[in-house]
């Protein structure tokens, strides 16, 4: 209670209270503290990156020396990859699947997350628990009905067999996430555009899309990482290179034989899919911290 | 938290009951109908039919090596299920795994939260560099692991002078698969206690150590409390998400040396052994045990903040 009556004051008086010079030694001492300490998360997020770089550039013959850092240098690895269908292929399907996926779900879910954020209707709460729901469904108890399915109705092995669940479980984190950010929007210059005569829809495509725009792509990057990353349909869903995606690929990489394990070519083909997923992070980070979080706490 | 969802409706309500709506609040209706349709319809096709299905199926004989012999059953599949040792096993292979990855990912996501909170040094680099093993592909992730602790391939063995293999037993395989675990989650679980600590205000802190309080006090009585809704929903999502371990799993090793999870499981009994009425059986099971962790959390530690909050105005 008394600690409650002492911030307001505080508040009021002094917003700002971190840096005052009483404290600035000790409080750069525990700067350089904390700095160290992420120093250390630094190093430890990175190792077991650089190390599937490093053994994607060993020979063959080195790669099971169990050294980090190679003592022969090669791209061959990368070469190998390169030159046989099912890496590249996987490529391919990873990336449109991915986009195709991607799109529709980040469609649906703007038009549903707009009238969430913005209008008054019944039935706001039960999308939101369906979602809820579907968020936390194991996807690993749809693989045995949607297999069956699929195989049922042709669609097993192929972009849309993957592409519809894919946008499935990608809709309410993509309801959650546009949501928080559509709160966020200055309406009033809907209401000014329908003041001035324009319907709902037209003030909603004319006015509200391009301010809605950041946090739309915030969503498409967040969606595309997720739909990018998936195993558990991609191994389950599909056999051959028609619609295999990278992730499923990697698992089956051929060894030479049967009990050799294709290390070379399973780290250079780790490191290609990751290398895409790293620039969006790296390029819209600011972003992301703020989508997954508006998600899961504004949610 | 639950104010808000449950004072949330009781604007609508007399708006609902005047006998005629205004025009404009009925197109208003028909367009949020028409906005959210196609979302809910995806949703409700691509999710609820599957279940409906699984239920169905679990309750018949039906295995694809054998499709015209199918036939109902009741409840003889979930009885087969319970059991088999190898149900309960791997209950507990994917609980321990489970409460240890979630324990330490909360406890590090805890320390790296505050030190980023903390620090004012090249903050976004050390979230961009924070979320690099969240968006790794988790496979990758399981790889560069399994082939890091590998006696044949890794560097792991050689760092702590290991004569054996530590995936060939069950001690070193857990170590190995809670490591890439923690790993590839942590930083998600820092971001949203991240988030959390933003909602304590730095002014209280102050005025707790004007008045004596020492770090640890300030942190367990006022930054705790403060987070609680926040550190819940982190706990919660991670929880789920560690219970129905897979990729990292199948990478490994497909769940042997005694690592076989309940997910694992069930992915094999429907497409190793193509036994549908088993398997969904299976599904059935975790579902349920799934919906009974959420439960508990939402019911019982009051998690429910982020679904009630976001019914919004």
């Amino acid at each position: 209670m008394s600690v409650g009556a002492a911030t307001q004051t505080t508040a009021a008086t002094r917003p700002r209270t971190r840096g005052r010079t009483g404290f600035l030694g000790q409080q750069a001492k525990r700067e350089v503290g904390w700095s160290g300490a992420l120093f250390i998360v630094i190093v430890c997020s990175l190792i077991p990156v650089l190390w599937i770089v490093m053994l994607s550039l060993k020979t063959p013959a080195s790669a099971t020396d169990g050294s980090f850092i190679p003592h022969h240098w090669t791209l061959s690895n990368y070469k190998d990859i390169f030159n046989t269908g099912i890496f590249t292929d996987a490529l391919r399907n990873s990336i449109g699947i991915g986009l195709i996926s991607t799109a529709l779900a980040v469609i649906l879910a703007s038009s549903a997350a707009y009238a969430i954020a913005r209008l008054d209707f019944p039935g706001k709460r039960l999308i939101l628990a369906v979602a809820l729901a579907v968020a936390m469904f194991p996807q690993i108890s749809l693989v045995g009905p949607l297999y069956n399915l699929w195989r049922q109705i042709g669609l097993y092995d192929t972009w849309p067999g993957l592409i519809i669940p894919y946008m499935t479980f990608a809709l309410p984190l993509s309801i959650y996430v546009l949501s928080a950010f559509f709160r966020e929007i200055p309406w009033e210059l809907e209401q000014a555009a329908q003041v001035d005569g324009a319907p709902p829809f037209q003030a909603f495509i004319r006015v509200i899309a391009p301010l809605a725009m950041p946090g739309i792509v915030t969503t498409f990057i967040i969606v595309f990482i997720i739909c990018w990353n998936d195993f558990v349909f991609a191994i389950s869903l599909t056999s051959t290179t028609a619609a295999q995606t990278v992730p499923a690929a990697i698992a089956q990489f051929p060894g030479v034989s049967q009990f050799t394990v294709p290390y070379g070519d399973i780290a250079a083909a780790a490191v290609v899919v990751t290398v895409p997923v790293m620039l969006l992070v790296l390029l819209f980070q600011r972003r992301i911290v703020a989508g997954l979080t508006a998600g899961a706490v504004k949610g | 938290m639950s104010t808000g969802a449950v004072a949330a409706p009781a604007p609508a309500a007399p708006a609902r009951r005047r006998r005629r709506l205004t025009e404009r609040a009925r197109s208003e209706r028909r367009l949020a109908a028409i906005l959210v349709a196609p979302a809910l319809i995806v949703m409700l096709a691509v999710v609820a039919y599957p279940i409906v299905d699984t239920i169905v199926l679990s309750l018949q004989r039906a295995d694809l090596r054998f499709p015209n012999a199918n036939k109902f059953v009741g409840l003889s599949n979930y009885g087969h299920v319970l059991s088999a040792p190898v149900w309960w096993q791997d209950v507990l292979h994917t609980a321990i795994i489970t409460v240890i990855a979630a324990s330490i990912q909360f406890a590090l996501g805890m320390l790296l939260a505050l030190a980023m909170h903390r620090t004012a040094v090249a903050r976004g680099l050390l979230r961009s560099i924070g979320l690099i093993p969240y968006a790794i592909v988790a496979v990758v992730a399981a790889y560069s692991w399994q082939l890091a602790w590998s006696l044949n391939s890794g560097w792991i063995p050689h760092l702590l002078g290991l004569s054996g293999d530590p995936l060939s037993h069950t001690f070193g395989t857990y170590v190995a698969i809670i490591v890439t675990e923690v790993w590839k989650n942590t930083p998600f679980m820092a971001l949203l206690l991240l988030a959390g600590l933003a909602l304590v205000p730095d002014e209280l802190l102050e005025a707790a150590k004007v008045d004596g309080a020492t770090a640890w006090q300030r942190f367990w009585r006022i930054t705790i409390p403060l987070m609680w809704p926040a550190i819940l929903v982190a706990l919660l999502f991670r929880t789920l998400d560690e219970f129905r371990i897979f990729d990292v799993i199948y990478i490994f090793n497909q769940g042997a040396q005694g690592t076989e999870s309940i997910s694992m499981l069930n992915y094999s009994t429907l497409l190793d052994r193509l036994n549908l009425g088993l398997g969904s059986a299976v599904s059935v099971l975790l579902f349920l045990l799934v919906a009974l962790i959420a439960f508990v959390f939402i019911k019982g530690f009051g998690a429910g903040a982020a679904p009630g909050r976001s019914t919004p105005r």
